[in-house]
């Protein structure tokens, strides 16, 4: 807090107008007042504490594949409400408005694309849409994904971003971790490789079932990654949690990640791994 | 069988003290169980307890979620919440089921996999996505009973069987009704209507094509006569483990791969 306040204080007059205030990003981790395009060139990683903001499933495309090499092949399948669920809200309304939000049916994004000149198939998690959680219609997309990529024997690569199973379609939710799991033996004896890239946050049954289980395990900086939220354990377990718990870094020491990757890195580091595990097929 | 309104009087009996456990099933539908411990990395983890017996005569490899009977014994058995090490223990005598032909009996019964910092440690969501992914290739017949509470990965992570079979009064879903009511409701109080919403009683299940069948419990409840819920559900085991026998073992993981892979409600519109 009072570091955000020193930098807000430090903010340069110029960006204080009225009529630009969009000019200026505020850096969620150090405070640091940025210029926008200056953000968005640096991929939205913080220049001075280095901080990976969330990005947007369009804004990982552009910065993870080769310009104009997308054909997206998701889209067709549609969620459905096959419990009636209503909470505070009906869930048909709520997949509505995310719908109308995010131009998107369900929470995934998923197609051809090139990086580096390598072809692959990639599949994105939306959190934007109801928190990138995972129900018939992304399990399904996810499958399709897996499968595309055995029948075009290419790799997959996977960038997750979710808070699990979706809560609204009961029992089916849960089902889609053994069915993405079960579209993975496929890829596995295909000798294809897999590789899952996970950003801030994924948990829950997500990280329990596809997300873990890559030949390779990527993680942006500072990503949350775990199976039950920090609150959950804090609250429920009262427990006091260690420094940079569920963390990436905190992950990686032990032993549950094979690379923390810079976002700015993010491409060629895929390519030599993509391309080094075709050398051995 | 409906259970309109009724879904949560359900839960409280899956939770009724006295209810059998997996390891009062061992002892009542099972013959010379012997336990097996350990994930041979960390620990032994009492909440998945396993090992070998025999079914009417045939040996089985028996895994199951355990609770306590009584608090002491739930504070050593962490309320039966798995942590990683009893998933790994469960990996771990998948592959000797399947070294020695062996088919697999999965006795389901847990709120939860362990929400906690050692959990997490040790790779909770890793080692929930290595069971399932274990249990999917087996090349032996698998299935996976929810005798009590079905709580999210934490079940999943032994019910990724070739048939699930469910008891009467039991619950399976995606998360426990408090949690979904805390998190949608925002107060785990209104757990009731979460039960309701997320239909997660047997009934419901077999009406969504989730479970093959669901095992009839005496009126009161299966903790009102331990021995005759063993009887009917040792008579139900025997029947499928029967059929799922004829089977060879390629034939076996095309099966449960292709039952997981139809499951799911959703719409299709042709792309532009
Ligand atoms: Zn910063």
């Amino acid at each position: 807090m009072a570091l955000d306040k020193f930098f807000r204080r430090k903010r340069p007059k110029a960006a204080v107008s009225e009529d630009v205030p969009e000019l200026w990003s505020k850096c969620s981790s150090c405070g640091a007042q940025i210029y926008k395009r200056d953000l968005e060139a640096n991929l939205k990683v913080c220049p001075v504490c280095s901080h990976h903001h969330r990005i947007s499933v369009e804004e990982r495309l552009r910065t993870l594949l080769d310009p104009d090499s997308f054909e997206p092949r998701s889209g067709s399948v549609h969620p459905r409400d096959p419990l009636h669920f209503v909470d505070t809200l009906p869930y048909t309304e709520r997949l509505k408005r995310a719908q109308q939000r995010s131009g998107r049916p369900d929470a995934i994004l998923a197609g051809l694309g090139r990086i580096q000149g390598s072809r692959l198939v990639l599949a994105l998690m939306d959190f934007e849409f109801s928190g990138g959680s995972m129900g018939s219609a992304v399990g399904e997309e996810l499958v399709r994904a897996a499968d595309l990529a055995v029948e075009l024997h290419l790799p997959l690569v996977v960038v997750c971003a979710s808070g699990g199973a979706r809560m609204q379609e009961g029992a089916y939710s849960l089902m889609q971790m053994a069915k993405t799991i079960a579209a993975l033996g496929r890829l596995a004896a295909a000798r294809l490789p897999y590789l899952s890239v996970l950003t801030d946050p994924t948990t829950g049954g997500v990280t329990a079932s596809f997300a873990t289980l890559a030949d390779v395990i990527l993680a942006e900086p500072g990503a949350l990654i775990g199976f039950a939220g920090p609150r959950v354990i804090q609250q429920t377990m009262r427990q006091t949690l260690p420094e940079g718990f569920q963390r990436s870094e905190f992950l990686l020491q032990h032993g549950l990640l094979d690379l923390v990757v810079d976002r700015r890195q993010l491409p060629s580091r895929l390519h030599a791994l993509l391309s080094l595990l075709k050398g051995a097929a | 069988m409906t259970s309109g309104g009724d879904r949560w009087a359900k839960v409280q009996l899956a939770r009724m003290p006295g209810r059998p456990t997996a390891l009062d099933y061992l002892k009542l539908a099972f013959e010379d169980f012997v336990e097996l411990h350990g994930d041979r990395l960390f620990r032994d983890d009492p909440a998945l307890v396993g090992g070998l017996a025999r079914l009417a005569g045939r040996p089985v490899v028996v895994l199951g979620e355990q609770k306590g009977r009584d608090t002491k014994e739930n504070i050593l058995r962490s309320f039966g919440m798995p942590n990683p090490e009893g998933y790994r223990k469960a990996v771990r005598l998948m592959r000797l089921a399947e070294k020695f032909g062996l088919p697999v009996v999965s006795l389901v019964d847990t709120i939860g996999a362990y929400p906690g910092v050692s959990a997490e440690e040790h790779g909770q969501a890793w080692a929930i996505a290595e069971s399932i992914r274990t249990m999917l290739s087996l090349q032996v017949p698998v299935l996976a009973v929810i005798l009590g509470e079905g709580g999210s990965g934490g079940a999943l992570a032994i019910a990724a069987a070739d048939r699930v079979l469910i008891l009467q009064n039991a619950w399976y879903s995606v998360i426990s009704p408090e949690s979904c009511a805390a998190i949608l409701w925002r107060d785990a109080a209104e757990a009731p209507k979460a039960a309701e919403a997320l239909q997660l009683s047997a009934a419901d299940l077999l009406a969504q094509g989730l479970v093959e069948e669901v095992i009839p419990e005496p009126s009161g409840g299966a903790h009102t006569d331990p021995q005759m819920t063993a009887a009917t559900l040792k008579l139900a085991l025997q029947r499928h483990l029967d059929e799922l026998c004829l089977l060879g073992g390629e034939q076996l993981v095309a099966g449960r791969e292709a039952r997981f892979r139809r499951l799911g409600v959703f719409g299709e519109t042709p792309l532009p």
